[in-house]
């Protein structure tokens, strides 16, 4: 087939929406053709940034929650209405009781889940969204993405580099999440919406040991930071200093 | 009023089941109805409007079929039925199998690898706002939510063949205004 014939096929290629004996034939071309492989290089890349791009739009938590409350009630106000009410006294106490036992873990649960998130992130060939080491261009990059505004720290003199940021979720809540360089290693710090069951993590004010990583928490002007890195305990607790001047600054 | 048993039973399995397709949907509704409202108070009453309907309508989905497609149908039909969906609506589509005029991609420092070099994410941004609606529906449908082009037909009632043709305008678009040639569509 022609080059202009195959070219007439590039955006269903790319799209994955040739027929499998075709896509076979096209595959074919393009190890043979530089101008077609040349165009679909560039229309994948633009697919990416267009795919990046387009996820701009994070509702607000209240939001979120309003429209859970419109879908989820259905669900209660049956089991209230079938459900003998000792039974259902007895289910609210155990659950209680199992909830006040776990308030503890499931704080910790989340911090496992952000280190989590620092590990995927760290695993990533596009481990942010937004590259740069500008806190100028890093900053505006998350306005419009989440219901709160980030503070990026400034690290002229410091011995921290920024690597960049993304969109980060957490039981389904958006948050940000900055990457920064120590030499070799890398930091994650997450900034998120505060939730009532944290409030007994980050108490001591100095990072804590989680796995093989120090962790650094505390909560800020209705906000929930957690700067964490396989680094010594004094890189993380400077660069949660940084991150606490830059959100006192504002 | 007495409801049967029966019947409240299977009304809040209907409505659980309705919860358990629709939620993992709502940030992709939200983000698609800012991108179609370009306000967000308005996508909010576009997202809770359209999930209410849903819900309403949920008895004559078809279990199996595309749920998808289907909610994102009612968003979309339901933004062209608000004030300024009919308003978006006014803008001339023009001959949309036409492209000669669109400038073809050039493969030296392309849109692409300027844009990768400085992961300039507004300047997309800006290019999607500018595209038409038809095209720009078509275009995050594609993309940011990666829908096969048939699920694209469905949700918008369009014609397969349309999906692709504007498709590949909104993205020559796109390549042209990221060019600085400004190609409206």
């Amino acid at each position: 087939m022609a080059c202009n014939l195959w070219r007439e096929k590039l955006d269903a290629f790319v799209d994955g929406e040739l027929p499998v004996e075709t896509e076979r034939e096209f595959d074919a071309h393009l190890r043979a053709c530089t101008s077609c492989a040349a165009d679909v290089a560039n229309r994948v890349q633009l697919k990416g940034a267009v795919k990046r791009a387009g996820r701009r739009f994070a509702p607000s938590a209240d939001f979120r929650r309003k429209i859970e409350k419109q879908l989820l009630p259905r669900k209660r106000t049956w089991s209230a209405a079938w459900i003998p009410a000792v039974a259902a006294a007895v289910v609210i106490l155990f659950a209680a009781a199992w909830i006040a036992g776990r308030w503890t873990a499931g704080s910790q649960a989340a911090i496992g889940e952000l280190i989590d998130l620092h590990v995927t992130t760290l695993a990533s060939a596009n481990p942010v969204d937004i590259v740069s080491t500008d806190l100028h261009t890093v900053k505006p990059w998350f306005e419009g993405k989440l219901p709160f505004a980030v503070n990026v720290p400034d690290l002229k003199n410091t011995p921290f580099t920024l690597i960049g940021g993304r969109v980060t979720y957490l039981e389904q809540e958006p948050g940000a999440g900055l990457l920064f360089q120590y030499r070799k290693h890398r930091l994650s710090a997450f900034i998120l919406q505060d939730r009532a069951k944290w409030k007994n993590i980050g108490t001591t004010g100095a990072p804590v040991r989680h796995a093989s990583f120090w962790v650094e928490t505390w909560s800020a002007g209705g906000l929930r930071y957690f700067v964490m890195g396989d680094t010594s305990v004094a890189n993380v607790e400077q660069l949660s200093d940084l991150m606490k001047r830059a959100a006192s600054a504002e | 009023m007495v409801i049967p048993f029966s019947k409240a039973q299977d009304q809040a399995q209907r409505g659980d089941e309705f919860a358990e397709l629709a939620l993992p949907l709502f940030d992709s509704l939200y983000n698609f109805a800012c991108w179609l409202a370009h306000d967000r108070s308005e996508a909010e009453d576009l997202v809770q409007e359209t999930y209410a309907k849903a819900l309403k309508g949920f008895s004559s989905f078809q279990t199996g079929t595309n749920f998808r497609a289907w909610i994102f149908r009612i968003l979309r039909n339901t933004f062209l039925n608000s004030r300024s969906g009919l308003a978006s609506q006014t803008v001339a589509l023009g001959d949309e199998g036409a492209l000669e005029n669109v400038p073809a991609a050039v493969t030296r420092d392309t849109p692409e690898s300027i844009l990768f070099e400085r992961a300039n994410q507004d300047a997309i941004q800006r290019a999607i706002e500018n595209l038409a609606l038809p095209f720009r529906e078509v275009l995050l449908l594609a993309e940011v939510e990666e829908m096969p082009y048939r699920e694209i037909a469905d949700a918008l009632g369009i014609p397969i063949g349309t999906v692709m043709s504007r498709l590949a305008r909104a993205r020559r678009v796109l390549r042209g205004e990221l060019q600085g040639k400004v190609v409206r569509a």
